[in-house]
């Protein structure tokens, strides 16, 4: 406000109007708001589980079942191929990885009907929210990463067939975590300015991302699909990243550019277009929601 | 003049209805028209919100063409009745919601106390809850910290800071919540109805602050109540929204004065000249009842401070019959305050006459229904009318500073007095 006085109080520090222009990104108001962004994150991580007994151990406890199901189902019963890898490490790697998507997608769709009671009575950038449920899943994503790694460093002592590229590891890591966090966030800013209006999409986003799990090798590598259907898995811009993490980490997995570019292209579209319909809800979305 | 706030021909149309299918064929319309550079069709339907009457069209104007300027350090009352666009237009102050014409221009941070606990988790403690709410009002780590010890002493809820706040008493969540955004300091403050909630004692400090923070900081508040003592106390300035139009603005006292004149005096006189359509029996019959205050301006708002005569006209067709009329003051609750009769008189066949005076400074402000019973022969009712008629009586008070509810049913003057120690 001092730089206010010094003007002389001439200029106003707020127009409203009807509509904003159709993309603007007030990068320093989310930064003048970045309190409320960490404040945010501390909610989501505290108070998911207070009043629980066993607390943080939740975040382990679920991977592991799944895992375990998964290795039952998928690895003895189906028998489907882990690209001879050890199949808790395999689906492990994939369960990990998307969570991570899952939780950021399923957690920001619902950003304008699960919040409107706030929106409907303060002002602060919307994009905060979905930023903290991006920050608040790579949290969560860090803590199952821990039990990831301390599976893979129990089966490197063992002497399994797992072959971590160090190198790798360091360059593809945080490529496939923003990619992986910028589709997710795209997807459901796209999703959560279509929900205020239409409830119908709702119905389809849990439903949606359990079927996107399918269609993303986490139960089954891309080297086990027949080349005639590995186009259509290979459209799916999730595909490139879980191989990629697969390959780094446990050595078997299918790590190339083209994939990589390809993904990275998809979310940058899907981002850019995610932000500008959001931006264009966010005005008004208290009157339909 | 030092303006903080200009509003200009702000307007706000809302869609009335569920939304359902026929929104997509809207939606689609609306974009057809803007894609051929036309107007928005649906912008032009809307006739004034009038939320009793039926309308023709499924879009509404919750306001229209509202114009007014704010000077900083003013105090700026909003009143109206339900529905009349107050909570609509501050909305759109505290950018929850956009306007669908006009313009804003604002200097200074804005914050807003619509119902207050905004963003409060029921699971976390009240510590966590002002770091979080601190936050969400737009306050920095730095700010909040420094405050921290100042809200919870102004809250008085220091014996349950590390409670989660759903064990909280809902007075203590508000108390909690108000003391944050009363702590934030913004330049322009936004305060809708908080006078709703909380003791007498909160209240007089949520007022007390509110009036420090535009008189000693030179900070601009706004105002939504439904508490005329209140608004007529601490506002430097009034507004009038009807049907989403501003009808006035001014001086607090005249406002709310026409403001309540034109809501309510209306009602004070029942008459019917056709014995035929009158209410009663063949007995006995109302011809008419009238409540007139004293003295008689038709413009001054009935107080407590205000006489008021009932006068009253019926017919008697029993010739000699012995007749009373009691007379039963009801509170808007329904409870008898009194009930009062005249004495027995044997009465001719055909109109008579009866007055009752109620005396200024005896019944508390309320809204009164006022029930009549014709008596026979001392004993039994030969018509009984039911809150036939009724009055609201307002709020006077000086030389007090307190804006609550004053106590009890009625309220005379009594000779009661302190007597100092010489």
């Amino acid at each position: 406000m001092n730089e206010l006085l010094e003007t002389g109080q001439t200029e106003w520090d707020l127009v409203i109007k009807p509509r904003s222009s159709i993309f603007k990104l007030n990068l320093k108001e989310i930064w003048h708001y970045r309190y409320l962004l960490v404040m945010f994150v501390k909610r989501d991580i505290l108070s998911v589980y207070k009043q629980t007994i066993l607390g943080p151990i939740w975040f382990f406890i679920q991977p592991i079942l799944t895992t375990i199901v998964f290795v039952v189902i998928f690895g003895n019963i189906a028998k489907i191929s882990t690209d001879g890898l050890p199949q808790v490490l395999f689906y492990l790697a994939g369960i990990t990885i998307w969570n991570y998507f899952a939780e950021i997608l399923s957690t920001t769709s619902n950003t304008f009907v699960t919040n409107a009671s706030i929106f409907g009575k303060v002002y602060f950038p919307r994009l905060v929210l979905p930023l903290s449920k991006v920050i608040s899943g790579l949290i969560k994503f860090g803590i199952q990463f821990l039990l990831f790694i301390l599976a893979l460093t129990y089966f490197l002592l063992k002497g399994s067939a797992v072959h971590p590229d160090f190198l790798n590891i360091i360059i593809y890591t945080p490529v496939v975590l923003i990619i992986m966090a910028a589709l997710g966030l795209g997807l459901g800013l796209i999703l959560s300015s279509l929900t205020t209006k239409y409830r119908d999409l709702t119905f389809l986003i849990t439903f949606g991302i359990q079927l996107g799990m399918y269609a993303t090798p986490i139960i089954y590598p891309l080297s086990a699909i027949h080349s005639k259907y590995r186009i259509l898995i290979e459209l799916n811009p999730m595909t490139s990243l879980v191989e990629t993490f697969r390959n780094i980490y446990l050595g078997a997995g299918d790590l190339n550019w083209k994939g990589l570019t390809y993904s990275f292209g998809f979310t940058a579209v899907i981002l850019v277009l995610g932000i500008i319909i959001f931006n264009q809800v966010e005005k008004t979305f208290m009157d339909t929601v | 003049m030092n303006e903080i706030i200009q509003v200009h021909n702000i307007s706000k149309q809302y869609r009335l209805g569920q939304i359902g299918t026929g929104t997509i064929s809207h939606d689609l319309n609306r974009w057809w028209y803007k894609v051929r550079g036309k107007e928005d069709p649906f912008l032009k339907i809307g006739e004034e919100n009038d939320r009793s009457k039926k309308g023709g069209s499924e879009y509404a104007w919750a306001l229209r063409d509202i114009n007014f300027d704010v000077q900083q350090g003013e105090v700026l009352g909003i009143i109206g009745r339900n529905g009349a666009g107050k909570s609509t237009l501050l909305k759109i102050l505290s950018r929850t919601t956009a306007p669908t014409t006009g313009e804003i221009k604002i200097k200074g941070r804005v914050a807003s106390l619509l119902e207050v606990g905004t963003g409060f988790h029921p699971e976390l403690t009240g510590r966590e809850n002002i770091f979080l709410n601190g936050a969400i009002l737009g306050m920095t780590k730095q700010e909040i910290k420094n405050k921290f010890d100042e809200i919870v002493d102004f809250a008085g809820v220091e014996r349950y800071i590390d409670t989660p706040v759903k064990r909280y008493s809902s007075g203590m969540y508000v108390r909690l919540a108000f003391a944050v955004a009363a702590h934030l300091e913004p330049e322009i403050l936004i305060v809708d109805e908080v006078l709703a909630v909380g003791d007498a004692e909160f209240q007089k400090k949520a007022l007390g602050k509110m009036k420090s923070v535009s008189s000693n900081e030179g900070r601009t508040v706004l105002f939504v109540s439904h508490n005329m003592v209140a608004v007529k106390s601490l506002c430097d300035k009034a507004m009038i929204l009807k049907n989403g139009l501003m009808v006035e603005m001014g001086n607090p006292a005249q406002v709310i004065n026409n403001y309540l004149s034109n809501q309510l005096n209306k009602n004070l006189l029942l008459d019917f000249e056709d014995a035929e359509k009158a209410p009663g029996n063949d007995k006995a019959k109302l011809k008419r009842i009238e409540i007139c205050p004293q003295p008689g301006n038709p413009f001054d708002l009935i107080t407590v401070k205000t006489q008021l005569n009932i006068n009253i006209e019926f017919w008697n067709f029993e010739e000699g019959r012995l007749i009373n009329l009691t007379i039963f003051i009801n509170t808007s609750a329904g409870e008898c305050v009194f009930a009062n009769g005249t004495q027995a008189v044997s009465l001719s066949s055909g109109l008579h006459k009866a007055t009752c005076t109620i005396p200024s400074d005896f019944l508390n402000d309320d809204i009164y229904g006022i029930s009549l019973m014709i008596v026979g022969d001392a004993s039994y009712p030969i018509s009984f009318f039911e809150n036939i008629i009724s009055v609201e009586i307002h709020e006077e008070r000086k030389s007090t500073n307190w804006h609550g509810k004053w106590p009890g049913f009625v309220r005379p003057k009594l000779d009661f007095r302190l007597l100092p120690k010489d």
